[in-house]
């Protein structure tokens, strides 16, 4: 099939909100480096932040290959408004739970939509999520570990519990559909926000469960939208800054 | 043509482990050599946020200079998704010979529970614990060996 401008637009909008989303969680995972709660995790979370900042590279690139900037420009340069990142990737790390049950959502939810994108008709972004299909499944079994360990212990449970109801709806925000849906389902590049929306709540909702949480009803509760479309929370700009803090000393340096 | 490249490229040893060369590690998918002196290589990363790419790709870069090449390019792709099964036999007895658990064979998918019973590289005893999936690079996770007493680390299998 032939894409028209919509599919492309489509497509490239799609691929700065995944890419987003890793560089900005990535960045938030790294702020765990040398303050785990214990050696392992305080490891774990720097790997994990690592993945994601190389697999948000590969996306940038094949970015760059449909015309925009090149990675480091698009990473350093724009501010907030300019980001796709769902709001949830963009909170501070707060508390322990938080960044667990945050990392929870987010990373069964990359899952599944590598899992869907395997089979993309969009060639370099098939391979690159066959690839990160692999490496991710570290990630949740990580995230599936903690979850049903500290659901063992009554104060440990309850915090968990609180951390969901109040994660809940930046959570189901990942899921704010785009203007494009319809085309890029259409076109075979992907099948859509809400189709990935309902195999995540079928993925978490049963898991939760099963370790002895109760999850809101989806069907109920106000997402938190906004950060797909630039909208985002007082939160993302002193992360920009600071991320971006030695590239903007010489933004023309070669390193 | 190519079979020279690739035995050169056997000398190029992954900067992490020395005793293993990219080639044996899997990660060279690509090697095109039509006239003298051409040598374009393709490398496919182990994990899409390691670090050593770089650094390989330079070194790759640098030795087919060394040994004669003119016309040298060196790039990364992911057209082939490198996964735990693309280390060679030789390559797997190199991970050993470094102290570095094998990973084991898988058919793509796999549960993680293949790490819990890692075997020791250093006694061979199959009575080994998992301490944590994520180790000091991407691609090791961190083990203890109950019989020998050791504590090791392995290189992780990826599908």
């Amino acid at each position: 099939m032939e894409f028209t401008d919509k599919h492309v637009q489509g497509l490239k909008d799609l691929l700065y909100k995944m890419a987003d989303d890793l560089l900005i969680i990535g960045h938030r995972n790294s702020e765990w480096t040398g303050l785990g709660p214990v050696l392992e995790e305080d490891i774990a979370f720097s790997s994990m932040a690592q993945d994601k900042v190389g697999q948000s590279l590969a996306l940038y690139e094949i970015l760059h290959q449909l015309g925009e900037s090149d990675p480091d420009t698009v990473a350093f340069t724009r501010n907030a408004p300019q980001f796709h990142c769902s709001q949830l990737v963009e909170l501070p790390i707060g508390e322990y739970d938080f960044s667990l049950v945050r990392h929870f959502f987010f990373d069964h939810a990359d899952a599944i939509r590598f899992d869907m994108l395997a089979t993309t008709v969009v060639e370099p972004l098939q391979m690159v999520a066959k690839k990160f299909r692999g490496e991710i499944k570290y990630h949740t079994m990580h995230a599936d570990i903690w979850m049903k360990q500290l659901g063992e212990s009554d104060e440990a449970k309850m915090r968990i519990q609180n951390t969901i109801n109040e994660v809940f709806p930046f959570a189901l925000g990942m899921f704010e559909p785009s203007e494009f849906e319809a085309e890029l389902i259409e076109a075979g590049i992907f099948d859509g926000e809400f189709a990935l929306r309902e195999k995540w709540l079928n993925k978490v909702v049963p898991l939760l469960e099963s370790f002895g949480y109760t999850v809101p009803n989806a069907e109920t509760i106000i997402p938190e939208f906004g950060g797909r479309k630039g909208q985002h929370t007082e939160h993302l700009q002193p992360l920009l800054d600071e991320m971006t803090e030695v590239f903007a000393i010489d933004p023309g340096a070669e390193w | 043509m190519t079979e020279k490249i690739k035995s050169i490229l056997e000398t190029v040893m992954d900067p992490e482990i020395p005793t293993l060369s990219i080639v044996d590690l899997g990660i060279v998918t690509g090697i095109i050599s039509e006239t003298e002196g051409q040598a374009h290589i393709k490398l496919t990363p182990t994990f899409s946020g390691c670090p050593a790419l770089k650094i390989m790709e330079t070194m790759v870069h640098d030795k087919l200079i060394e040994e004669g090449y003119t016309d040298v390019k060196v790039h990364t792709s992911f057209d082939v998704q490198w996964n735990s099964n693309m280390i060679s036999d030789k390559g797997l007895a190199a991970l050993k010979k470094h102290g570095l658990a094998p990973p084991p064979k898988h058919d793509g998918y796999f549960e993680l529970d293949v790490l819990s019973d890692t075997p020791c590289p250093l006694c061979d005893s199959r009575n080994t614990t998992m301490s944590t999936p994520f180790g000091p690079t991407l691609c090791r996770s961190m083990h203890y060996c109950n019989n020998c007493k050791n504590a090791f680390e392995g290189f992780k299998p990826v599908g």
